[in-house]
């Protein structure tokens, strides 16, 4: 019913600056951690296993929240709000990297900004307030239930988001053969799927019962990479 | 195995605080230490290999208004397989009241080959509690691939979350040891420091692979990789 909006939700062209974030991938290929096809499909394994299943979760439960609001327009302020910043404090709490709460909320703003225009709705403004923005799972989550989209597409789109940044990024900083890069996400597309379905089962826990998957490098490549005069990528 | 191990250290009214409660089980001995500072200093003591799969093992620490506590273990802990594949859990729960302060310094946790285990830490800090908490993994004994081993940390301070963070590692997750996670570091850990009183600070690089950082709250997190624990203490030493 809704697929039209799936697709420009999930589609890399989506105007939400996606594109200028590499999730770590340029910090990885400059400490000489990924050179080849084979270190980015460790890479976005690594993605899949402890990145997605956080940031698919916080999507899944956000558009749970939102689409729960939505349907209650009677609901009082604080029912409204609560939810919403209970997730973000959460998200936060799970985010130890400066680097990455920034990219993060940048992002955030950004596909605020074009769902906004996209899929007009009042749920926008029910996000907590923050000067550099919400978190982009937060962001993805009501975007998604202004566009209609269930809480299992939200997840899927927020897990898929998860592989497809630091892949095209690949593309540019490793110079990999595209179709080679389109393939290898082929063969990941079941891993994937996996992850947006767990993510989605849990969307109705208690925000601090969600994942909180931990990477090290994630964090501490996101620093070192703050620190550069000059890169390629936001994050 | 199940054991359930318990401190509780209250301010004595002299400055200086006093074990109100000090209770082992085997394999959780505990012995207080004193150290001639105001701070009292217990170690944990295995009385027996281990943690083993099946074992279940608890600690419970409460820090009362004024006190100050420090834990430390003499050696490091192994998670070892049981006999039937059952996964071994070490839980502690800490809570810490204001002007209280709770040192968690054991020594690391080395997930041996084949084993399951959990560790789950919740600390609860009342507003204006100090906290320095650190955890330390190490991925296999020597030369050994590690089994699979979840290292879950949860601390609320005043009320709210500040951290929560969960470090999976072992063949039971696809891409742990990979670039996006520890480039085949064999040692990670952090080191969590609460301090209501101190002034923020930007992040600082310590070396290639550690980093301090703050948080939002009144805290720094150190966050490090490693080739070997002795590295690894060398970024995370409190």
């Amino acid at each position: 019913m809704h697929r039209t909006a799936y697709l420009l939700l999930a589609d890399g062209r989506f105007p939400s600056g996606g594109h200028a974030h590499s999730s770590g991938l340029e910090a990885a290929v400059a400490a000489g951690r990924v050179t080849d096809l084979a270190g980015l499909e460790q890479f976005l394994h690594g993605r899949l296993s402890y990145a997605a299943p956080v940031t698919a979760a916080f999507t899944a439960a956000t558009h749970l929240s939102a689409a729960r609001t939505g349907s209650a327009p009677s609901a009082t302020e604080s029912d409204v709000t609560v939810p919403f910043l209970s997730l973000d404090r959460e998200l936060e709490a799970r985010t130890v990297s400066p680097a990455l709460r920034l990219a993060s909320r940048r992002q955030g703003r950004a596909l605020l900004r074009a769902g906004r225009n996209t899929w007009p709705s009042e749920l926008y403004g029910q996000l907590p307030k923050h000067p550099d923005g919400p978190h982009q799972p937060l962001a993805l989550g009501v975007t998604a239930a202004a566009a209609g989209l269930s809480t299992e597409e939200a997840a899927q789109i927020a897990a898929y988001g998860v592989l497809t940044g630091p892949a095209s990024a690949a593309v540019r900083l490793l110079g990999l053969d595209p179709y080679q890069v389109q393939n290898l996400l082929a063969r990941m597309a079941g891993a994937c799927d996996e992850i947006a379905a767990a993510a989605a089962a849990v969307a109705h826990k208690s925000p601090q019962e969600l994942p909180a998957h931990a990477a090290p490098l994630a964090d501490i490549s996101a620093e070192l990479h703050a620190t550069w005069e000059v890169r390629l990528f936001a994050s | 195995m199940r054991a359930l191990a318990r401190i509780v250290a209250e301010a004595d009214g002299r400055g200086g605080t006093r074990l109100a409660r000090l209770r082992g089980e085997p394999p959780l001995q505990l012995r207080h230490t004193p150290d001639g500072s105001p701070m009292a200093t217990v170690h944990l003591i295995g009385s027996a290999a281990g943690p083993l799969g099946g074992d279940d093992l608890r600690i419970e620490i409460e820090v009362g208004e004024g006190a100050a506590l420090c834990v430390r273990s003499v050696a490091a802990s192994i998670a070892l397989p049981g006999r039937d594949g059952a996964p071994s859990r070490m839980t502690v729960t800490a809570t810490v009241a204001a002007g209280g302060e709770l040192r968690w310094l054991p020594e690391q946790l080395v997930a041996a080959a084949g084993c399951r285990h959990q560790a789950t830490s919740t600390v609860e800090l009342a507003g204006g509690a100090r906290l320095w908490w650190r955890e330390e993994l190490i991925c296999g004994r020597h030369d050994e691939r590690p089994g699979d081993a979840v290292v879950s940390t949860a601390v609320d301070y005043d009320g709210g979350p500040l951290l929560r963070q969960s470090l999976t590692i072992g063949p039971g997750t696809p891409g742990w040891d990979g670039p996006a996670v520890l480039g085949g570091a064999r040692a990670t850990g952090s080191l969590l420091l609460v301090d209501p009183d101190a002034a923020p600070t930007p992040p600082v690089v310590l070396g290639a692979t550690a980093v301090r950082m703050p948080l939002t709250g009144p805290a720094t997190l150190v966050s490090a990789t490693a080739p070997d624990a002795h590295v690894l203490r060398g970024y995370l030493d409190a």
